[in-house]
């Protein structure tokens, strides 16, 4: 994490990365041209910013919410409805600057619903957070006029006079439009991490009362840093309006909170940039693998569980064990043995998938003969062989993983100690 | 004077089953500081084990197996995941039955299909268990059973004749949770295993150095707690819907009780459950809103405000929303709970 001397000296590695995330943001559609690539890409820069607000809270806060779509999809809604007072005549802004009206929007919000929901902490929190969503999901089918009905409300963002040629009407100008917003929203929400009020949610999250002791009101911190994370995620909600050009009530519902918590915890909460990781997975899920099978959402929860199990600290938090294994110069020691993992879990991740996508294939879609096309082979799911089968190739996948886990586990350790100790010579001289 | 009284009775079922459920999730708070997200989801798993115990040998003996089965399954999730999680702190916890809710859901799915299932009560059960004629001359009466026709109309036209059944099922639903709400009490109260449970609440490492394994102690009372929301699965199912979407419909409902009442009170989460079962079901009844009081108080509208959503809503439209009103009230205004006693 940051420390406080980043602010004294010339930073090389901080204007790095930096400099190579504004890069991939703008080379990004060339690389990846095709009608596709675009949306997926676009979708990807809204979900950054929305998961990075959802982690303000969670990983920065300590504050677990089941209602964070509250505050992008509401700010998705005033967002449209800005976009057509636009196109209307009667609100005079550029349609770059509907996005700022989401997140004011979601901003507004947050301080009305914060008040309530930051009252408490941690479980309670979370429980609260769960009812006001269902509150405004609720409420979003009894009042057609904001929130559109069943229909939603949709818009046409190419309006207005173009300002330099740029009219938003092909989707490359806007995905370049919410690649600055992302940029800037990322750049601003590290930004808050190292301002006073970023380091007390810090020290909220860790020792609540200490903090109220040294003399700060714990619930005004939550409070405040409630309503910032309500601002950045009304301005993902905002983009999201000007890219899909329709909003409909489903962005208030539980199941997209739901997919922020998700998402953004297989990420990684404990680092800043976990949730940028997650947040495109959460994209390619939604795009790309609920396209590939129908069994995507059980997959979703099953590695959830075991990530909570293993590694709580999400995708990140591998990745930086790694790289500190790395920088001891031990992780070329590791590499067969990651192969071993690698290809054993594979092994039994077939297995068990042939089962799955199986009796999906019965419960589903058995009217269209008994086979199934899997990883190349046809697979008769009415035939007790290919069950039987399916069903070996998990058991001895799963035998040899665990063999190769506890020798992975056993070197891991080793080399854990090793690092502890060369740190501790470290510190000793 | 009979509607008063079949709402009534809607709503305290309606509430006791909602207790049955959040009896379990306070139990399993109260005790191991876990809030069982998934426990609806056991609530959904109770209703499809018993449906399909119940084809193969009857109704009642599901009854008693599948809240074992579901109870059982439930301790397994404690043993093998959640005890893992249990030095991570609360939040993981959480965040684990998080995921099973997911995992859940997609195997009800995955299993039992993706459409409602027809789960029928037993011939007993179906029907009125009783029925309220209100007769314009002979007043209010009562009969057991359904009412013969000839009771429900009048020969003559001048007499007016209202028949108000009420289900069994219902009956059988508050008498369930009246029997499972006495058990419960009297085993925490009245035995050795309540006592030890009792303490492990209070003090888990005295109890520990007693020589009670506390662990196994967790996982018989998440299990406990899992198959109280397994039979209450068992009776909702039958008498409501069995269906993927029934854990979502009830589950924030009782998240909402739980806070209502105040986190980790028993008590509390009865008077919460009662209140907000017969609140939703009154609210549901009456065709009432902004424009008809007013209407009623002899204000006059105009017709741009009589056509206002807000005004035309009437209160059985607004009665999904009304559990978390109810939410947002207490928070404000007492935002310990009903009858909690931690704040924070």
């Amino acid at each position: 994490m940051s420390n406080n001397t980043r602010s004294k000296r010339f930073n090389t590695g901080r204007w790095l990365i930096w400099g190579l995330f504004s890069l991939t943001l703008a080379v990004a559609p060339i690389l990846f041209s095709g009608g596709l690539a675009l949306t997926v890409l676009s979708q990807m820069g809204i979900a950054i910013i929305a998961c990075l607000s959802y982690n303000m809270l969670l990983g920065q806060g300590g504050m677990l919410s089941f209602g964070h779509a509250v505050y992008t999809g509401l700010g998705s809604f005033v967002a449209i409805h800005a976009l057509n007072s636009v196109s209307g005549g009667s609100l005079p802004i550029p349609v770059s600057a509907v996005p700022l009206v989401g997140g004011l929007a979601g901003m507004g919000f947050a301080v009305l619903f914060g008040y309530v929901t930051t009252r408490k902490a941690g479980t309670t929190f979370a429980m609260i957070t769960l009812g006001l969503g269902e509150l405004v999901f609720a409420m979003s089918l009894m009042v057609p006029e904001f929130f559109g009905g069943e229909g939603g409300v949709s818009g046409n963002r190419v309006t207005g006079s173009p300002f330099m040629g740029i009219t938003y009407g092909p989707a490359i100008q806007v995905y370049y439009l919410i690649a600055v917003y992302t940029f800037i929203a990322v750049v601003a929400m590290f930004a808050f991490t190292g301002t006073p009020l970023g380091r007390m949610l810090n020290a909220v999250r860790d020792n609540p009362e200490r903090v109220e002791f040294v003399g700060y009101n714990t619930q005004r911190v939550r409070y405040t840093s409630f309503i910032i994370a309500g601002f950045f995620a009304g301005i993902s909600g905002g983009l999201a309006a000007l890219n899909f050009e329709i909003v409909t009530a489903e962005v208030v519902h539980a199941a997209r909170s739901g997919a922020y918590l998700l998402f953004t915890f297989l990420g990684g909460a404990t680092f800043f940039f976990g949730p940028i990781i997650g947040a495109i997975l959460m994209v390619l899920a939604f795009v790309l693998f609920s396209e590939f099978t129908q069994a995507w959402l059980l997959y979703l929860g099953l590695i959830f569980l075991f990530m909570v199990m293993y590694a709580p600290g999400g995708i990140a938090s591998l990745i930086m064990m790694n790289l500190r294994v790395a920088m001891f110069g031990k992780l070329r020691g590791l590499a067969l043995n990651y192969l071993a993992l690698a290809v054993t879990g594979l092994i039994a991740l077939t297995g068990i998938a042939a089962m799955i996508e199986m009796t999906y294939h019965l419960q589903l879609s058995a009217s269209q003969g008994p086979d199934i096309a899997f990883m190349g082979l046809k697979l008769n799911t009415t035939g007790f062989d290919t069950w039987i089968g399916a069903a070996a190739v998990l058991a001895i996948g799963f035998v040899l993983f665990e063999m190769a886990r506890r020798r992975f586990a056993q070197k891991w350790e080793a080399i854990q100690v090793f690092i502890e100790k060369q740190v501790n010579k470290e510190d000793a001289q | 004077m009979e509607f008063f009284i079949i709402s009534m009775l809607n709503g305290l079922s309606y509430g006791l089953l909602l207790f049955m459920l959040s009896s379990g999730l306070t139990l399993i708070f109260s005790m191991m500081g876990v809030l069982n997200f998934a426990h609806a989801s056991f609530y959904m798993l109770g209703a499809y084990v018993g449906y399909t115990i119940s084809r193969y040998v009857g109704f009642w003996p599901a009854l008693v197996l599948a809240p074992l089965v579901v109870g059982a399954l439930g301790a397994l999730f404690e043993r093998v995941f959640l005890r893992k999680v249990h030095k991570f702190g609360h939040v993981p916890e959480l965040l684990i039955t998080f995921g099973l809710s997911y995992v859940i859901l997609e195997l009800v799915q995955l299993i039992w299909g993706r459409i409602a299932l027809e789960f029928r009560p037993p011939e007993v059960l179906q029907g009125p268990a009783f029925t309220l004629i209100n007769h314009s001359i002979n007043g209010l009466s009562m009969l057991w059973g359904a009412a013969p026709a000839e009771m429900c109309s009048a020969a003559d036209a001048a007499v007016r004749v209202v028949c108000s059944p009420f289900p069994a099922t219902r009956g059988f639903m508050m008498l369930v949770a009246l029997v499972m709400l006495l058990g419960v009490w009297l085993l925490l109260t009245r035995t050795r295993v309540g006592l030890v449970i009792q303490s492990a609440l209070t003090h888990p490492d005295a109890v520990e150095a007693l020589g009670h394994n506390v662990p196994r102690i967790f996982m018989l009372v998440f299990g406990a707690g899992t198959a109280l929301a397994g039979l209450a699965g068992v009776i909702g199912g039958s008498t409501f819907l069995t269906e993927p979407a029934m854990a979502a419909t009830v589950g924030s409902v009782i998240f909402v009780v739980v806070v209502v009442g105040g986190m980790g009170s028993l008590s509390g989460a009865f008077l919460a459950s009662v209140l907000i079962g017969v609140i939703q079901t009154f609210a549901i009844a009456f065709d009432f809103s902004l424009a008809t009081m007013a209407q009623q108080i002899g204000l006059p509208l105009s017709e741009a405000a009589r056509n206002n959503t807000v005004v035309k809503l009437t209160l059985s439209q607004v009665a999904p929303i009304l559990p978390y009103l109810f939410l947002v009230l207490i928070l404000i205004f007492r935002p310990k709970g009903l009858l909690g006693t931690r704040e924070g």
